[in-house]
C-alpha cells in the first residue's frame, strides 16, 4: 500500500463530551483546548496514511488548512469520514456558505488529510495570530 | 454547610431542575444528580480563567479599568456605530435578553442569537410546515418509540435519555435501562469469546476491517420502549440504542423521503437508500406506524448537513404523515440552556425569533440577509457586542475575520478566544449560579434559574451590565440631540 499519501475524506464537526466538559471549565482551559485540537479518524485510514495515533496531520478544505492531532476513533468503522470537535481549529476549515438562510455548513465538507509530523499544533494564541493577525494579547 | 435543592442546571437545553448543590463557605463543593457537563460547570466555573476586572484595549494591550470607564466606552462604541451587531444571548437569562433587545432597538443594530448557527433552519421549516409537539413530561410517561436523528444525546444532552425518554420510568411506559444493562453484559461476554477465538485460531491478528454496514433490525422485536438512533457516525448514543441506522453523510433527506414513501405503502424500486437496505427501512417504518406514541428528536446532524432546512421540512412532514396512523411528535434538541428562551423573548418583543435588524428603526427579519454570519461575510458591521458566546471559536473563519476588525465588546464570565481579541471586556456573573433569572427548556417550559452563591466581589450580572450600557447609550443620544 502506498504510504504517506494524501487522503480524500469527508469532514464532520460536532460535539463531544470531552469538549462539553472542557468548555464549562472555561474556553481558555487546557482541557477545552486539548479536546478541540484533535481529529478522530478510522484506524484503517491512519494505516493508509502510514501514521500512528497522536501524529500531527494537516487537514485542508477549500476554505483553509489546519494542523491537528490524529486520534483513533473509538467508533469505527467509518472509512474516509473524519471528525473534528467544534472549536477554533475546526472553524478554520469549515464552509462559510450560508445558502441564503443564515447558517454555514459545519458537516459533510470534502477535505484532504496528510501527515504533518513536523508541523506543530498551534496554541490558541498562535492560531488567533495566524488567522486574524493583530490584537491578540 | 447548606444543601440547595431543585436547582436548574444552566448547561444544556434539557434544563434538568433536580440538581442538589452542597455549599460551604460560599463555594459549591458537591453536586448531586448532575451529569458530567453539569458537574464540570458547578464545580469548575470559578477557574483561573475567570475574568475579575473590566478590561479595555489601550495600545494593543488589554488593561484593567473601572466599571464606569468600561461601560462608558462600550456605550460610546455602540452609540457611534453605524451598523452594530449584538450577538449571543442563548446562555443568559430571559431578563437579560429582554434588555438586549431594547438596546438593539436603541442603537439601530442587528440582534441575533446562536440559533442562527444551530437550529435556525429548523425554525424556518417550522414556520412553513408547523410542528406537532408536546412537553417532555408527556414523552417521559407515554412514548413507546423514541428516535434521535442526527443527534448524540449521550454526549450533548447526557441526561436526556434517562430523564425524558427511553431510560426514564414513566407512568405508562417502563424504563428500558435493565434491558440495556443486559445487552452490555452480553456484548462484553461476546467480545471476550471473540477475542479468545482470534487468539487461538488467528494468532492475535485482528479480523478484517468491516465497512460501514447496517444490520437487520431484529433487535426491534423486543417488548417495551424502543430506542432508535439515526446518524452518520456510530456515536456513544448509537451504542446504547436498540437499533442504529448509519446514514451516508449528506443523505438524510433521501432517507427521510424514503420513510415517507414507505409509510404511505409506496414501493421503492432500489435496494438501498443512503446506504441502508430498503427491507430494513420497511421494518422500521412498520414500527413507526404501529407504535402508540412516537417521538422524533432531531439535532444538528440534520440542520447542518446538506439540505439544511429542507431536511427539517422532510422530518416535520414525515411526522405529520405518521399522525394519520398514530400519535407522533417531533422536537429539536436545543443546545444552549436558554436558546429556546432567546427565540421566545425575541419573538415577544420583535415578532421574530432571531436575525432581527433594527437599522431602519423597526424590526426586519430575513435570515440569509439579516443573520449575523451573512452580515459579517458582507463585511457590513462596524461594531459588535458579544454576550455569553464565543463566535471567534464558533464561526467559520471568513466570518470571524470581519468580526475581529469591528470594535468589539465582550460580556462573559470567562476569558475566551473572542474576549482575547476584544476592545472592551465586561466580566459577568454566572446566571443560574451567581445570579437568578428565567430560562426555557427545549419543550418551551420556563424554569427559574437560582442564585446559589455570591459572585466574586465587583462582578455584575449580565442584566445589570446591559442596564448600565443602555442607560449610558440613552444619555449619549440625549446629549447629541441637545447639541444639534
Ligand atoms: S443533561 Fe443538560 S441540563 Fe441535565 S444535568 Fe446534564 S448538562 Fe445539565
Amino acid at each position: 500500500m502506498e504510504k504517506n499519501q494524501k487522503l480524500r475524506v469527508t469532514l464532520l464537526t460536532g460535539r463531544t463530551i470531552e469538549q462539553g466538559v472542557g468548555k464549562e471549565r472555561g474556553k481558555s482551559s487546557k482541557e477545552y483546548l486539548e479536546s478541540v485540537s484533535v481529529c478522530y479518524m478510522d484506524p484503517e485510514d491512519l494505516k493508509r496514511l502510514g501514521i500512528k495515533e497522536k501524529t500531527n496531520i494537516m487537514v485542508s478544505t477549500d476554505y483553509g488548512s489546519v494542523v491537528v492531532k490524529a486520534l483513533k476513533s473509538l467508533r469505527a468503522p467509518h472509512p474516509s469520514v473524519i471528525f473534528i470537535p467544534y472549536g477554533p481549529w475546526a472553524n478554520v476549515i469549515v464552509n462559510p456558505e450560508t445558502h441564503g438562510i443564515g447558517m454555514p455548513s459545519f458537516k459533510g465538507i470534502p477535505a484532504e488529510v496528510e501527515p504533518a509530523p513536523d508541523k506543530p499544533v498551534l496554541s490558541l494564541e498562535e492560531l488567533l495570530v495566524e488567522q486574524f493577525g493583530k490584537k491578540s494579547k | 454547610m447548606t444543601v440547595v435543592k431543585a436547582v436548574t442546571c444552566p448547561v444544556c437545553g434539557s434544563l434538568c431542575d433536580d440538581i442538589e448543590l452542597t455549599v460551604e463557605d460560599g463555594r459549591i463543593v458537591k453536586v448531586k444528580n448532575g451529569c458530567a457537563l453539569c458537574e464540570s460547570k458547578f464545580l469548575g466555573y470559578n477557574s483561573e480563567h475567570r475574568l475579575l476586572k473590566p478590561l479595555i484595549r489601550k495600545k494593543e494591550e488589554l488593561v484593567k479599568v473601572s466599571w464606569k470607564e468600561a461601560v462608558g466606552r462600550a456605550a460610546e462604541i455602540l452609540a457611534e456605530a453605524n451598523y452594530p451587531i449584538l450577538y449571543g444571548w442563548s446562555s443568559t437569562s430571559c431578563e437579560a435578553i429582554s434588555l438586549g433587545l431594547e438596546l438593539a432597538e436603541e442603537v439601530g443594530g442587528v440582534i441575533d442569537n446562536t440559533s442562527v448557527v444551530c437550529h435556525g433552519p429548523s425554525i424556518l421549516s417550522i414556520q412553513e410546515v408547523g410542528i406537532p409537539s408536546c412537553t417532555l413530561g408527556q414523552i417521559r410517561h407515554r412514548a413507546d418509540l423514541v428516535v434521535y436523528w442526527g443527534s448524540n444525546p449521550w454526549s450533548a444532552h447526557p441526561r436526556h435519555i434517562e430523564r425524558y425518554t427511553a431510560f426514564s420510568e414513566g407512568r405508562f411506559e417502563r424504563s428500558a435501562w435493565k434491558g440495556y444493562l443486559n445487552k452490555i453484559k452480553a456484548s462484553i461476554v461476546r467480545k471476550k469469546i471473540e477475542s479468545a477465538i482470534r487468539r487461538v485460531f488467528f494468532k492475535g491478528k485482528p479480523s478484517a476491517p468491516s465497512n460501514i454496514r447496517n444490520e437487520p433490525p431484529s433487535t426491534l422485536q423486543k417488548e417495551g420502549r424502543k430506542l432508535i438512533i439515526i446518524d452518520v457516525r456510530k456515536t456513544r448514543s448509537a451504542e446504547i440504542a436498540d437499533y442504529f441506522i448509519q446514514v451516508e453523510p449528506n443523505k438524510d433527506y433521501e432517507l427521510l423521503q424514503a420513510f415517507r414513501a414507505l409509510i404511505r405503502d409506496q414501493e421503492i424500486d432500489v435496494d438501498t437508500v443512503a446506504g441502508v437496505p430498503v427491507e430494513y427501512l420497511e421494518e422500521v417504518a412498520d414500527l413507526m406506524i404501529r407504535c402508540d406514541f412516537g417521538v422524533l428528536f432531531f439535532g444538528l446532524g440534520l440542520t447542518m448537513s446538506s439540505g439544511k432546512l429542507r431536511n427539517i421540512d422532510a422530518a416535520l412532514s414525515l411526522v405529520r404523515d405518521l399522525n394519520m396512523w398514530t400519535k407522533f411528535v417531533i422536537m429539536p434538541m436545543r443546545g444552549h440552556f436558554n436558546v429556546t428562551g432567546a427565540n421566545t423573548v425575541f419573538t415577544w418583543q420583535t415578532g421574530y425569533p432571531y436575525a432581527v435588524d433594527f437599522s431602519l428603526g423597526y424590526p426586519q427579519y430575513n435570515p440569509g440577509e439579516t443573520s449575523v454570519v451573512d452580515v459579517l461575510l458582507r463585511k457590513e458591521s462596524d461594531a459588535a457586542l458579544i454576550i455569553a458566546s464565543d463566535p471567534v471559536a464558533n464561526f467559520p473563519k471568513a466570518a470571524a475575520e470581519h468580526l475581529v476588525k469591528n470594535l468589539l465588546i465582550v460580556i462573559d464570565p470567562h476569558m475566551n478566544a473572542t474576549a482575547q481579541l476584544a476592545d472592551v471586556v465586561l466580566p459577568s456573573s454566572f446566571v443560574g449560579i451567581e445570579a437568578g433569572g428565567t430560562a426555557y427548556r427545549m419543550d418551551h417550559v420556563p424554569l427559574p434559574l437560582k442564585k446559589v452563591v455570591d459572585p466574586p466581589r465587583g462582578i455584575l450580572s449580565d442584566e445589570e451590565i446591559l442596564r448600565r450600557i443602555l442607560a449610558e447609550v440613552r444619555k449619549i443620544k440625549k446629549r447629541r440631540a441637545e447639541e444639534s
